[in-house]
């Protein structure tokens, strides 16, 4: 494979694809899927082949379009049309209405804030091509970076292209992932590994499964620069066994990339080789700690490992190991591409790129963005998100999952960066945004995300193992209005000693919703333990014993 | 081939100048000084896992505590093994363990000679302020030798290290999540009828409380013999 | 303070007494003790209420049942220094031992598997047990801690001469 070999490939397919006049994009990822897009689209592949439109019209199946909430979403792409909440009975409107575009369907505004602010590097492909097709893929840029980075470059200069670019981790820490490439590639010539991480597993969080499913090859791509910038051999995509579409598509990629010698050995004819294999993650949470990622890797149990060593020291069976997460990997392409100071200029001074966020709960665009690091958490919810619904007022969001905080009005004005994130008390995380209103009583959320940790501790540790269910014990007693102030000092204590002798992340951060809700709504706690009780919690409790009537 | 010289790190603990051979870590040190830290997990001879959190130090110029057990020293290190603060937090992490399962000394196979017990009295532990679980939990009888008592698992998992690198057996293993957690034999059948155990009964004499204990012993009667472990290191090692 | 006498009174809840003979096996010592104190109240004391203004209270036992914990409010609210002697007292001990299978589990198997004549469970003068038997601190405030079961008479004589001599004893001592 060569660079014009490559031209030839997206050549042939741009061809291809303009012999249709139009293009009729399904979204069939998960969101969508699950609500019959499958079904959709061969209604109206269906629908074209009756009408005799098989030669002017394409019909596709495409990744994530982003606005989950509206799905299935099907976009005309001739005229730049997006239908919302589209049936299978559908079909027949939209096919017969193609050439004048007037179809009687509910269409979907895409003039709006949730699309025009927007930035798109991790999800440029997402919604537009086919993720089961390569040639796609390669007709939109694909596969170019991983071609030059082996022809043209050295593997010190990808390593010093990364560094540059300022691109950070995405799994929620935000390492610099070129410092953390530059260690691995400097463990001297030995076998190494790539690994991706996507066990993705907060409440409410589904960035990774989008780009999975969406754009498949944009990952094994970064992967396999990474390798070669490394110098590993072979790689591994951890995927949790709950994402069945994203675990396809990635297999009908990496089949794909190994028939166009983009995989495998000797790739582009150099003496560089890199495999890719799947693993998939039973279930654990904690499994998307590296450590003990890596343990499930090896088949043992997967719980955590103190560090140091790191895994870019001592990883895989004891070799040097690099580790990102999904949408780390899915940013490589595009600064090899574009170059290290074209990433640079978007975002802030410490925090680079976009970030992509799975907005979800009491906001009226819930589904998956992109957005240029920087921007502040009011434009996300109240512009992007389109505010609360049901004229109901903002309370909290929260961000990073069972590891990250509840943010209040007061700081709906903080940039969305790693560092004035980790300010207010909560974390950038992986890219989970769960947005709640007044209805919701904040004892009670800290509480759920407790549940949460408390049940996924891998039970290695005694804090994190014993001091959780402790903690979630007192969360219990407070909701139930059972609680005293004494109950409420003794979680104070605990949150402090779990987050200071915990082993791991999972146990060191999980304290943080209690924590970040005891700052900014001890009102709630108080009024749980006077006798005065919490008037959402009974409002609740009232509504649900209708339920049950 | 010809061994590396093993190099010298100099460090202080608890203001006390003391070397070390750079493969040690802090814990490695402090004992062949004779100071004191407190672990349960630890047991030389065992790979260290970690996870007791008791040895946690802290080392000038870290923002976080770190594990005694699988530090390794560094030239210049400073060390303190204990303080005010150190202190107050292995105090919970003991009382969180009273809590957790159903340690009743006085009724206990290995009282008086249990580590858990003995660090309770020398980490000052007068009484557990959290409140106690009381899970129901089972007891094991039957093998014919041993007996495994869940509620006085501490799940340090020296059981299961032992069997795995020293006896070579890996009967032994950890199942399920969080306090749901257990160390079961073979894949949770009843240890009596496991193929893989060997019946040593090495897991018995380095668990630290009396989870594991032989047959036939009465309340304060189960003491445990662990000299074995260093000698069979020792004679691992000179085999190499 | 003056040179009035401590009022010294010690409770007995669920517990087998062990903490109590203990008390008595410091032997002789116990007549420099009793120089120093008032035994304002103890198990073979007749008086039915727990008098007031007490200087020191030791307890024995764990809190298992409506009665203990009716006492036990009394007691604490009536005493200056309150002292939990023994495991029981301090982790609830043998009497918490039931809290894995519940008060009526226990009940059953005293009074109905194993009795063979006329069994029934007690609903009169037997006070009620309590779903859990629980150490003394998670039902009052205690001062003093003194672990053992027992704990040695050294060392109650080692808590008591402390505390007549005003001080705050902080006993290392082992559970069990």
């Amino acid at each position: 494979m060569t660079i014009e070999d490559l031209r030839t490939i997206a050549e042939n397919e741009r061809q291809a694809q303009k012999k249709f006049q139009h293009h009729v994009c399904v979204c069939i990822a998960a969101g969508c899927l699950s609500s019959g897009a499958d079904q959709v689209r061969d209604a109206i592949k269906k629908e074209v082949a009756e009408a005799g439109m098989a030669g002017e019209v394409l019909v596709k199946g495409v990744g994530c379009m982003g606005l989950c909430s509206a799905g299935p979403l099907v976009s005309v792409e001739t005229e730049d049309q997006l239908f919302a909440n589209v049936t299978p009975e559908d079909a027949s409107e939209l096919v017969r209405s193609i050439d004048t575009g007037t179809a009687d369907l509910k269409h979907c505004d895409t003039a709006v804030p949730f699309f025009e602010r927007q930035q798109k590097i991790v999800l440029e492909n997402s919604g537009k091509i086919d993720p089961e097709r390569i040639e796609d893929y390669i007709s939109n840029d694909g596969y170019r970076a991983l071609v030059t980075a082996i022809t043209e470059m050295t593997p010190p200069e990808i390593v010093a292209l990364m560094v540059k670019s300022g691109l950070r981790g995405r799994g929620g820490a935000g390492y610099p992932t070129g410092l953390k490439w530059s260690t691995v590639s400097k463990t001297g010539e030995q076998a190494k590994y790539v690994i991706c991480n996507a066990d993705e597993g907060d409440p409410g969080a589904f960035m990774d499964r989008a780009v999975l499913e969406s754009d498949p090859h944009r990952v094994l791509e970064g992967m396999a620069i990474a390798a070669y910038a490394v110098g590993a051999q072979n790689g591994f995509i951890y995927v949790r066994a709950e994402y069945p579409l994203a675990v396809k598509h990635l297999k009908t990629a990496i089949k794909q990339a190994e028939r166009l010698g983009l995989l495998g050995n000797n790739i582009c004819n150099s003496r560089f080789s890199f495999h890719v294999d799947i693993r998939l993650g039973a279930g654990a949470f904690v499994c998307g700690e590296e450590t003990a990622l890596i343990a499930s890797i090896e088949g043992q149990r997967g719980a955590p490992r103190p560090r140091p060593p790191y895994p870019a020291q001592e990883g895989l069976w004891n070799c040097p190991t690099l580790i990102n997460n999904v949408e780390t990997f899915a940013n490589v392409a595009p600064i090899v591409r574009n170059g290290a100071a074209w990433f640079a200029a978007i975002g802030t001074e410490k925090s680079k790129g976009t970030k992509v966020f799975a907005l979800a709960g009491r906001v009226a665009n819930t589904g998956l963005i992109e957005v240029p690091m920087g921007i502040t958490l009011r434009e996300i919810i109240h512009e992007i998100g389109g505010g609360i619904p049901d004229g109901k007022q903002y309370k909290a969001v929260q961000t990073g999952g069972p590891s990250g905080g509840c943010i209040p009005e007061q700081h709906l004005d903080s940039p969305v960066d790693y560092e004035s994130l980790a300010r207010i008390g909560s974390i950038m995380g992986s890219g989970g945004m769960i947005v709640m209103d007044e209805t919701s009583c904040m004892v009670d959320v800290a509480k759920y995300f407790m549940e949460f940790c408390a049940s996924e501790s891998c039970g290695k540790c005694v804090p994190c193992r014993t001091g959780t269910r402790q903690m979630l014990a007192i969360l219990e007693k407070i909701t139930a209005g059972e609680a005293t102030a004494a109950d409420l000092a003794l979680l104070e204590e605990l949150c402090d000693l779990v987050k200071n002798t915990s082993l791991c992340g999972l146990g060191q951060s999980a304290p943080n919703p209690v924590v970040t809700t005891l700052k900014y709504f001890h009102d709630e706690y108080d009024r749980h333990i006077s006798g005065e009780g919490c008037p959402i919690c009974k409002e609740h409790a009232a509504s649900s014993a209708e339920v049950s009537q | 081939m010809t061994k590396a010289p093993v190099r010298i790190k100099t460090l202080t603990i608890d203001g006390r100048e003391v070397g070390a051979r750079e493969d040690q870590t802090i814990l490695d040190v402090a004992r062949e000084n004779h100071i004191f830290i407190p672990t349960l997990c630890d047991l030389p001879g065992l790979t260290a896992v970690g996870a007791c959190r008791l040895c946690l130090v802290e080392v000038r110029g870290v923002n976080r505590l770190l594990p005694a057990c699988v530090t390794a020293v560094a030239e210049g290190m400073e060390v303190s093994v204990s303080s005010e603060r150190i202190d107050r937090y292995r105090r919970s992490i003991l009382e969180l363990l009273f809590a957790e399962r159903n340690h009743v000394c006085s009724v206990c196979v290995t009282n008086g000679h249990c580590d858990l017990q003995s660090l309770a009295l020398k980490l000052g532990m007068t009484h557990v302020h959290f409140p106690y679980q009381y899970p129901r939990l089972p007891v094991d009888a039957s093998h014919e030798r041993f007996v495994v008592d869940h509620n006085r698992c501490i799940l340090c998992t020296r059981c299961v290290r032992v069997c795995d690198e020293i006896e070579g057996a890996h009967t032994w293993d950890v199942m399920s999540r969080g306090v749901d957690c257990r160390v079961i034999t073979d894949l949770a059948e009843p240890w009596g009828k496991s193929e893989s155990c060997t019946g040593c009964g090495k897991c018995v004499q380095v668990c630290p409380t009396g989870a594991l204990s032989e047959k036939g012993k009465s309340v304060a009667e189960m003491s445990k013999r662990r000299q074995f472990l260093p000698y069979l290191t020792l004679m691992r090692e000179a085999r190499r | 303070m003056t040179d009035r006498k401590t009022r010294l009174a010690t409770v007995w809840l669920d517990g087998c007494s062990g903490c109590h003979m203990s008390l008595l096996d410091t032997d002789e010592r116990l007549i420099e003790v009793a120089k120093r104190v008032d035994v304002v109240w103890g198990p073979l004391v007749d008086h039915k209420e727990f008098p007031a203004d007490v200087d020191v209270t030791l307890v024995e036992g764990a809190i298992s049942s409506v009665a203990d914990l009716d006492r036990i409010k009394v007691v604490r609210a009536r005493t200056g220094i309150l002292v939990s002697l023994g495991d029981c007292a301090v982790t609830g001990n043998v009497p918490a031992l039931r809290n894995r299978f519940g008060a009526g589990a226990v009940l059953r198997r005293a009074y109905l598997e194993n009795e063979t004549l006329d069994a029934q469970i007690p609903r009169q003068v037997v006070p009620e047990l309590l779903p859990m038997a629980r150490p003394v601190h998670e039902v009052v405030p205690v001062d003093v801690f003194v672990p053992g079961c027992p704990p040695s008479a050294d060392l109650i004589f080692s808590v008591l001469s402390d505390l007549l001599e005003g001080k705050r004893p902080t006993p290392a001592a082992i559970f069990g």
